[in-house]
């Protein structure tokens, strides 16, 4: 049988908890890549390629960023928004690199508006309304993103990687763990240095990200 | 100090939703004389809510919600009823507990945040149903009084399990029949206030919502007096009207109804002796902040 691989979906409606079916997660200084442990530099270099390979690479940062709780959220805050902006700055004028927020995780309804934010309950919405294939979480609390990541591999095709402040995340394709300034950082420069060196995704799907 | 703390991040401020940005702004987190008086005008901490129209319900909400003396620093635990669909909009911090266990909930939490935040206030207001709070969680409810923990329970009395679709409750009146107690109410509507008072609550209001001055005032003292004190209780009526039979536009005159000298609802309070002592010492002390916020506009003129 082969191993169980943590890949774009839609997978099914239900999909597993990729720990239950043997995916762990990576050690300080690793990541994992579709489940896969690998070391972290690869997994920045796998990111930045996803990230500008995508036609609408889009970062999803949560409230333990949005809200300047403290310092160190506050600090984070401005090393995401120069991810964002050298984002931009790399992708071909057909690609358009968004920032959309997580401000909290209340269900909302009865909708919310997906062109501005995203909920964790349902945030098959604002992918499919913007055919968002390729996202990062950050500053999303661990038992929401995991929700979130589930949702979004069990009903699109949008890579999903986690930038994880704690041990990482088995349910995203790709995940980081210990997420610090220094690290979303380093992720930027990775974009910037693949930036030309990378095809945009020629995947046609009928919804935006979803099959 | 509050709106320190409910900050976004200056780089993602651009991005927030509208309602983020205006409440923000524009709550009246921090504002030491909010009141119902800035419903309509300030941002509110309910967004919208998705009760019935007319509902008496959400009209108390928000007169609570506005009268709330720290509301940054004030957890709301609830249990499952109509308020629950509403607690999602709202800009307080909340727990939804298991039916009944409110106040089992509101306990430990307050205990473990005079631990945790010895030096700052923090107050816990439950927020339940009658059934919740007198027959189901009757055992939480009066265990907590009996231990004097230092929170405001407010029961949302509509005299019936609205939700559900309309069974009998302990605090319906006699002989009421409901949708789903067609033989009518057998025994008398159980007297929470005066067991409330029996079992050791210092501040004891039995009331309805139909004016919000009322619910401002007996809020505030509420809240004040669990701080300091002990436990207090409101039993507010909040009509459903859809299960007694009524239109959206008259959840009003059926609370001015039942707040007659002689019905139900007429105004009943007990201030406990230290409670009073309290609260005479707050007015004082608003007294004089007023004498001096006027003799300074004077000095100005």
């Amino acid at each position: 049988m082969n191993p169980y691989r943590v890949m774009p979906g839609p997978e099914h409606f239900l999909p597993p908890a990729a720990a239950s079916m043997g995916i762990r997660l990576p050690n300080p200084g690793e990541g994992h890549i579709n489940g896969v442990i690998v070391p972290e530099e690869k997994a920045y270099e796998e990111a930045a390629r996803q990230f500008l390979m995508a036609k609408v690479p889009t970062i999803f940062p949560g409230p333990l960023v949005l809200w300047a709780w403290n310092e160190k959220a506050a600090k984070k805050a401005t090393a995401i928004r120069h991810l964002y902006e050298t984002l931009k700055e790399c992708v071909t004028p057909q690609q358009h690199a968004m920032l959309i927020p997580m401000p909290d995780y209340r269900p909302k309804y009865p909708k919310i508006n997906p062109e501005i934010e995203i909920n964790p309950n349902h945030p098959n919405l604002t992918i499919w309304h913007n055919k968002i294939d390729c996202c990062m979480f950050v500053g999303v609390h661990c038992h929401q993103a995991n929700l979130s990541l589930k949702i979004i591999r069990g009903g699109t095709s949008c890579y999903t990687i986690a930038m994880c402040a704690q041990a990482g995340h088995e349910d995203a394709m790709l995940s980081f763990r210990d997420a610090s300034v220094e690290k979303i950082m380093k992720l930027a420069e990775w974009v910037r240095k693949l930036k030309g060196t990378v095809q945009v995704s020629q995947v046609v799907s009928k919804s935006g990200s979803s099959n | 100090m509050s709106k320190e703390r409910i900050k976004i991040a200056p780089e993602f401020f651009d991005i927030m939703p509208p309602e983020y940005q205006d409440l923000v702004n524009r709550a009246t987190y921090g504002k030491e004389d909010r009141g119902w008086k800035d419903i309509g005008s300030a941002k509110e901490l309910i967004e919208e809510h998705s009760l019935c129209a007319g509902c008496p319900e959400s009209m108390a909400f928000r007169y609570i919600l506005a009268s709330l003396p720290n509301p940054e620093d004030t957890v709301m635990v609830g249990s499952t009823g109509c308020t629950s669909l509403v607690f999602p909009h709202v800009a307080v911090h909340n727990i939804h507990s298991l039916f009944g266990n409110q106040n089992a909930i509101a306990s430990g939490l307050k205990r473990a945040l005079t631990v945790r935040f010895p030096g700052r206030i923090k107050d816990v207001v439950v927020l339940a149903g009658d059934g919740a709070t007198v027959d189901i969680g009757l055992d939480m409810t009066l265990q907590a009084w009996f231990r004097q923990e230092k929170f405001t329970t407010i029961c949302f009395d509509n005299e019936l399990y609205a939700n559900t679709g309309g069974q009998e409750s302990g605090l319906m009146q006699k002989g009421f029949v409901a949708k789903m107690a067609p033989v009518g109410k057998m025994f008398e509507k159980v007297r929470l206030p005066e067991i409330a008072r029996e079992s050791g609550c210092h501040y004891v209001v039995n009331c309805t919502v139909s004016k919000p001055s009322v619910v401002e005032k007996v809020i505030r003292n509420a809240v004040h007096v669990a701080r300091e004190i002990g436990p207090t209780y409101l039993q507010l009526y909040t009509p459903c009207i859809l299960e007694i039979g009524k239109n959206s536009m008259e959840g009003l005159q059926e609370m001015r109804d039942s707040e007659k000298p002689t019905e139900r609802f007429a105004y009943k309070e007990y201030i406990s002796e230290p409670a009073k002592q309290l609260l005479a010492e707050i007015a004082a002390k608003e007294k004089e902040k007023k004498a001096a916020a006027k003799e300074q506009l004077a000095a100005q003129a």
